[in-house]
């Protein structure tokens, strides 16, 4: 059971928590309506959501670069909407689009950032240098940025942010554009890093969460829609395996589920385990092609969302992303 | 952790001068050439009687030009590279990194500042008093430059009508206003347009320094008056339009 209380019996309790957090752009639509939720500050949160669904306005406002229209949000006790400054000291963001400036080498980016955060030259020489051979940067240290492939750009940025020695990081969208080889590069950087940190990550490759997290949000049109593990998620659902048939016109029936059209067309059939087990006793005796597989985070998203992660967002184009 | 304020303004003058400066050395010549170039044809043209004047016109240029192109640099930074992004995140303040922007274009103008400091001291002949009427003069047309770059780096979000921006404020406020020449050269109904621009009252004040002009006590106190309140006025605005938590 979870117990949502910033402290207990007088100990900080190592959670985020948002209440109520509302941002409206103007007199556009709200990019975050009455958003709510508490998690575990520790290892991965990945907030999934399609663009425009409101992850970059909640990511930059529990980084306090922006001011929630209403709500509070604190992390590990400290408020991040009245008490900004009490918070930045453990934070560092690694901005959606952010870009490895051109001009500089690896290491005058990660260097510069220290001196911002208030380091002497000293300190951040070396720590500098220790962030970027964790991330096998070193050979690349004193090459321009803009001689880099996008990939080990990314890593630069990775190397600046987590340098800092901020044990709270909020990473939107990292591998959007990067090649698969890079990504899972970044994949197991951030998988060595939710060790030692609490990494809050947006992103809309599902996969991603999926490997990464250790609880999942999902966001639309501003709403969360749900939180949890990978478990609670398909809990939350109800269904905990997925049934897939290439053959739409194929008879089945189907007792406890639901039967929906696949993104691909195909049909799909979201049920529990029992009558997982039924349904294919019974394609097996009648020679039907399918596949079974645990309910995936892209069948609950579908399921809870009714379209795929990849569809534009409309009504949340006020949003910046 | 102790903040050290002073590394964290020297982190922009890394980033927005020195790296740029040793990392792609055409940038030292680049502040110089404008300046430089509008004085010698001023001085051929005036057969040398304006160079005392296009000198310290030169100077007003590069320090208006250097605070102007503020509002390109603070643009391209936030908006290319989201590095303001990481800043507002982090222990910086919004002062600390704005007075380390605005000292980085001062240095990224060094190399124009040396060339014409020299010339200055060569061919510019004013008293001490006059010398400092100069360096003030500068230090306020930087002040000016400085508030008008902050101010429209809060307008416009887009890197090409930044550069635009800078380009046509540049040219309005340096090169067209009679800064390398004096404002006699200037038609009378024309002079009126000349002082739209307060880079005219600062030119006004430094050649009056220099004695290549003569005001009376009240003009003086009328210039300096102007580029003062302008420059405040500015500075209001700008710190009034600055959102550095959105």
């Amino acid at each position: 059971m979870r117990i949502e209380f910033n402290t207990l019996f007088g100990v900080v309790l190592e959670q985020l928590i948002c209440k109520h957090l509302t941002k409206k752009y103007g007199k556009g639509a709200k990019a975050l309506d009455n958003v709510s939720f508490f998690i575990p500050s520790s290892g991965i949160f990945a907030l999934i959501g399609r663009n425009g669904a409101g992850k970059t306005t909640l990511i930059r406002i529990l980084s306090t670069e922006l001011m929630p229209t209403s709500g509070h949000a604190s992390i590990n006790g400290i408020d991040v909407v009245s008490n900004s400054k009490g918070i930045r000291e453990s934070i560092a963001i690694l901005p959606q689009e952010s870009r490895a400036i051109p001009w500089l080498t690896p290491r005058q980016t990660v260097f510069s950032y220290l001196l911002y955060r208030g380091f002497s030259f000293k300190e951040a020489n070396k720590l500098a240098s220790k962030a970027l051979s964790r991330l096998h940067l070193g050979r690349y240290a004193d090459t321009l940025n803009r001689m880099l492939s996008g990939g080990t750009k990314r890593k630069v940025l990775v190397a600046t942010i987590i340098a800092s020695g901020s044990k709270i990081l909020f990473i939107d969208e990292p591998t959007t554009g990067l090649d698969p080889l890079s990504r899972s590069d970044l994949w197991k950087i951030l998988k060595e890093l939710k060790k030692d940190h609490f990494i809050f990550l947006t992103t809309h490759y599902l996969e991603e969460a999926e490997r990464l997290a250790d609880q999942i949000g999902i966001l639309e049109k501003g709403k969360l829609l749900g939180t949890g593990s990978l478990q609670e998620l398909r809990r939350m659902v109800g269904y905990e395996y997925s049934i897939r048939l290439s053959d739409n016109s194929e008879k089945v029936y189907v007792k406890e589920g639901k039967r929906i059209e696949g993104l691909d067309g195909s049909m799909q059939i979201l049920t529990n385990g029992h009558e997982a087990d039924r349904i294919a006793s019974r394609l097996i005796k009648n020679h039907t092609k399918f596949s079974i597989n645990p309910t995936s985070l892209e069948d609950i998203f579908y399921y809870i969302v009714r379209k795929p992660i990849y569809a534009g967002n409309e009504e949340g184009e006020d949003e910046e992303e | 952790m102790r903040k050290n304020r002073l590394n964290q303004m020297y982190a922009s003058v890394l980033v927005n001068a020195i790296y740029a400066m040793k990392n792609y050395p055409i940038t030292l010549i680049n502040t110089l050439l404008a300046p430089i170039s509008i004085l010698i044809v001023i001085t051929l043209v005036s057969h040398g009687s304006l160079l005392s004047v296009s000198i310290i016109g030169a100077l007003i240029m590069s320090m208006v030009s250097g605070g102007v192109s503020l509002q390109a640099d603070l643009s391209h930074l936030k908006n290319d590279f989201r590095l303001q992004d990481m800043i507002v995140s982090s222990p910086t303040s919004a002062l600390v990194y704005m007075a380390g922007m605005a000292i980085s274009e001062i240095v990224y103008s060094l190399p124009a500042f040396l060339v014409l400091f020299v010339l200055a001291a060569i061919f510019v002949h004013a008293t001490l008093l006059g010398a400092f009427t100069i360096l003030a003069v500068l230090a306020i047309m930087y002040a000016f430059s400085i508030a008008l770059g902050f101010l429209l780096s809060t307008i416009s979000s887009d890197i090409i009508q930044n550069w635009a921006f800078s380009g046509i404020i540049s040219t309005i406020l340096t090169t067209i206003p009679p800064i390398y020449y004096t404002i006699t050269y200037i038609p009378l109904p024309y002079r009126y347009i000349a002082y739209l621009s307060p880079t005219t009252y600062a030119a006004e004040i430094a050649q009056n320094a220099i004695g290549s002009i003569h005001l009376s006590m009240l003009s003086l106190a009328i210039d300096w008056a102007v580029v003062i309140i302008v420059s405040a006025i500015l500075f209001i605005i700008a710190i009034k339009k600055n959102k550095w938590r959105e």
